[in-house]
């Protein structure tokens, strides 16, 4: 192999310029005991992507990672690393072409910070000699990279957990591959580790690594990932952009949970909430004997009670909200018809007059537990022109909600038909 | 400071120690010998190649006027012993450090997988009943051979499908020292008169050494230059058993082929332990606290830990003899490491030093 020059920055194509994928996974099964862990998965990893792997416990992410890394040798199926066959090559070879970032992150041997990253060399350093400038260099910008540097003479024994993850990330960057497998790299970091990290992987990963890392959140490999792969059951059952990928049929499917996914006001990223089982249920013994009702809704409180309602099948109308408040994310996505306001805009006439229209039409109103606002005002008092029974879910405190005396006595005097601390407690005195 | 000057230096001071205790101990014994004879003693024999008149031969560079039974005693009788005990304690030590490393386990020994039972059987079969040791072996070949014999049926019996899981290697090593244990037992109870020789010999000693014993083909003595092959093999695999401690899987992506790896380091210890256990019998804890005892002083790094744990489980073994043959009445060197070493370790595990590698 060529060695790289000290002054380089970052060798990474040097060794392996192939103009095919850097990993090429092909109609892989693996058995594992009697369990049927992968059947017949194929996948390709180009240069410049980062694929979140997602999938259920047990689905055969770890299982397919291992794979990918020569790790355990398949029933079937081929997997070939920068165009060659992972099981004809040495360890060493592998170890050149694919580094992998472990989930245990427990090294419970006071090596130096320093000396972990060096182990990373291991595969370019031969028997009989030590490491030489390069192998130096890429040790010293592995470090530089990750955030490492500075505690680099420090016992790992003795570095934080987010440290220590960063440790064996920059042991894997010194190992300099065009490959980058993670095995849920930031289970346990805090918010500003988790992005640090994905940060830096994304910047190799422009550079031109390839990476594929496990990642349960799919908030996270929604964020970080632009190709999200699916697995359940053994195979690959989505692959390709987190809008496409992490719908909520998809997910249904994959990880048998109800989920709803809206788009995160800050990252303008999909956002998945798994649903609680009392929630999804669409059999619920707790649902009322009306047909349609319309949401006073805002603030994002509304959202648990909007699902439920969908659920369970339920007609379901909301407004006014005003535009790019969750709660009319969470209705768009559950298809509910709204009444949308300017986000910086009053409810204007046309808007309370549609209101009246759906409060109307349905069996009852209820309102979810807003802040009780100004805004609010004329909607209470149109609401209490008609003769649509008015509940109310009441999670806070008067107290707490009050932004507005004036919106708070219309709501005392509006709710009448019934009071409920929690959702499904309301869905009950409705009955 | 790199790597290889730490071990360098660290050897270094070490193999001074090594050479002092060395010294000082040939100087003890019921006739004291002046430290400045032994060495003049061991000078005299330094031989360095000449070429006089033509034809090669041997020239002994140092002379000196020393009484001739000074110089019997330093180089006949305590150098032997000596330097026997300073090659089985680096054999044992190196070994041990080795087998920790390598079970990623901190009671790991150099016997772990029934090296020193085997050898056991081997040596009180051919005390107890000669006629049934094949070709005629020695003690000591019986012993050596009993030592390998075991260590392969321990490694086999864990083997499945090219794979050997450290888990199994070490359980399976339980139980073959136990059954071998029993079977030690048996002869005992069978050996009669040779009774007294069978205990000993489990014991550990190294009395009645002599260059014989350093297994001497054509004048070249084969046991240290075996030891240190194997020596030089583990530190080749230093490296190697520094990665293996983050676990196989990981190992095994950062290029290290772990199963050959694994076969080669069990085997080196295996015939290392073997061929001290053969010489000097069951030398216990010297293999286990030497190791962890240098893990405090100079760290994890196996190729700073192997030489200095060697050297330093070298002069440990020559000053516990010294004592073991110092005293009244001679005592096998196994009682002296155990009733010196087992206490000490145990004042290590309370100070919470040692609970992990």
């Amino acid at each position: 192999m060529s060695r790289a020059d000290p002054t380089d920055e970052g060798p990474i194509d040097r060794d392996f310029a192939t103009d095919g994928p850097v990993l090429s996974i092909s109609d892989l099964s693996v058995t594992l005991g009697e369990t049927d862990v992968l059947a017949g998965v194929s996948l390709d990893v180009e240069r410049g992507e980062l694929v979140g792997l997602v999938g259920p416990n047990g689905a055969g992410k770890t299982t397919l990672l291992r794979a990918a890394r020569g790790s355990l040798s398949p029933d079937s199926g081929r997997v070939q690393i920068a165009g060659e066959a992972v099981d004809g090559l040495s360890a060493k070879a592998v170890g050149r072409r694919v580094a992998t970032v472990p989930q245990d992150t427990s090294i419970s041997f006071s090596f130096d910070v320093r000396e972990i990253v060096e182990m990373g060399r291991t595969p370019h350093v031969p028997r009989f000699g030590s490491m030489d400038e390069a192998d130096h260099a890429a040790v010293e910008r592995a470090m530089e990279r990750t955030e490492v540097a500075e505690f680099a003479d420090r016992p790992v024994t003795e570095v934080s957990g987010g440290e220590r993850s960063r440790v064996l990330l920059a042991r894997a960057l010194a190992q300099e591959t065009p490959l980058l497998l993670l095995d849920e790299p930031t289970a346990s970091l805090d918010p500003n580790h988790r992005l640090r990290t994905f940060e830096t992987v994304s910047a190799l990963v422009d550079e031109g690594k390839a990476a594929i890392a496990a990642i349960h959140d799919l908030d996270t490999a929604a964020r970080y990932c632009d190709r999200i792969v699916v697995v359940a059951d053994g195979g690959i059952v989505a692959d390709g952009p987190p809008e496409a990928v992490l719908t909520g049929a998809t997910i249904g499917d994959a990880f048998d949970v109800d989920a709803v996914v809206t788009t995160d006001p800050v990252t303008q990223r999909p956002r998945v909430t798994a649903l609680p089982d009392d929630l999804a249920a669409a059999d619920d013994p707790d649902i009322p004997p009306v047909e349609r009702v319309h949401v006073i809704a805002g603030g994002g409180r509304a959202g648990p009670l909007l699902t439920r309602l969908d659920r369970a099948g339920v007609e379901t109308t909301v407004g006014p909200v005003s535009a790019g408040d969750s709660d009319a994310d969470v209705a768009d996505a559950l298809g509910i018809e709204t009444v949308e306001f300017d986000a910086f805009g009053e409810i204007d006439a046309a808007a309370l007059d549609r209101t009246a229209e759906y409060v109307t039409a349905a069996d009852a109103v209820i309102v979810a537990d807003v802040d009780l606002t100004d805004g609010l005002v004329p909607v209470f008092d149109r609401v209490g022109e008609l003769s649509t029974p008015v509940y109310a879910v009441e999670e806070r405190s008067l107290a707490e909600r009050t932004v507005s005396q004036a919106a708070a006595d219309r709501y005392r005097r509006l709710r009448g038909g019934g009071v409920a601390a929690s959702t499904p407690e309301l869905l009950e005195s409705l009955t | 400071m790199s790597v290889a000057r730490r071990a360098t230096g660290w050897s270094a001071a070490l193999a001074v120690a090594l050479a002092v205790t060395v010294v000082l101990s040939a100087g003890i014994g019921p006739v004291a010998v002046p430290a400045e004879t032994v060495v003049k003693a061991v000078l005299e024999a330094v031989a360095v190649p000449s070429l006089a008149g033509g034809e090669l031969g041997w020239r002994r560079p140092f002379e000196y006027s020393l009484r001739k039974s000074n110089r019997a005693i330093v180089m006949r009788i305590r150098l032997p012993r000596i330097l026997l005990g300073a090659l089985v304690g680096f054999a044992l030590s190196a070994a041990g450090t080795v087998m920790q490393g390598f079970f990623r386990n901190p009671m790991a020994d150099p016997s772990i997988i029934g090296v020193s039972s085997g050898a056991a059987v081997g040596a009180v079969a051919s005390i107890v009943v000669p006629a049934l040791i094949p070709f005629g072996l020695g003690l000591e070949p019986a012993a050596f051979a009993g030592a390998l014999i075991t260590a392969f049926g321990v490694y086999a019996i864990a083997t499945e499908n090219g794979k050997t899981p450290v888990a199994t290697l070490l359980l399976a090593g339980v139980a073959i020292q136990t059954f071998l244990g029993a079977v030690t037992s048996f002869l005992l109870l069978h050996s009669g008169e040779s009774m007294e020789q069978v205990v000993y010999w489990l014991m550990g000693h190294l009395d009645n050494a002599g260059w014989g014993d350093f297994v001497p083909v054509a004048g070249v003595p084969v046991l240290p230059l075996f030891v240190c092959c194997c020596f030089l093999l583990l530190l080749a695999y230093a490296r190697d058993l520094n990665v293996m401690l983050l676990g196989e899987e990981e190992a095994a992506g950062l290029g290290i082929e772990v199963e050959r790896t694994k076969r080669l380091l069990l085997a080196v210890s295996a015939v290392m332990t073997g061929a001290g256990v053969a010489v000097s019998g069951v030398i216990g804890f010297v293999g286990l606290i030497v190791p962890h005892v240098m893990r405090l002083v100079v760290g994890p790094d196996h190729r700073i830990l192997l030489p200095t744990a060697a050297l330093a489980g070298s002069a440990f073994l020559v000053a516990a003899d010294t004592v073991a043959r110092s005293g009244a009445q001679e005592l096998p060197v196994g009682i002296v490491t155990a009733a010196v070493g087992a206490p000490f370790f145990l004042f290590l595990l309370r100070k919470r030093r040692v609970h992990e590698l």
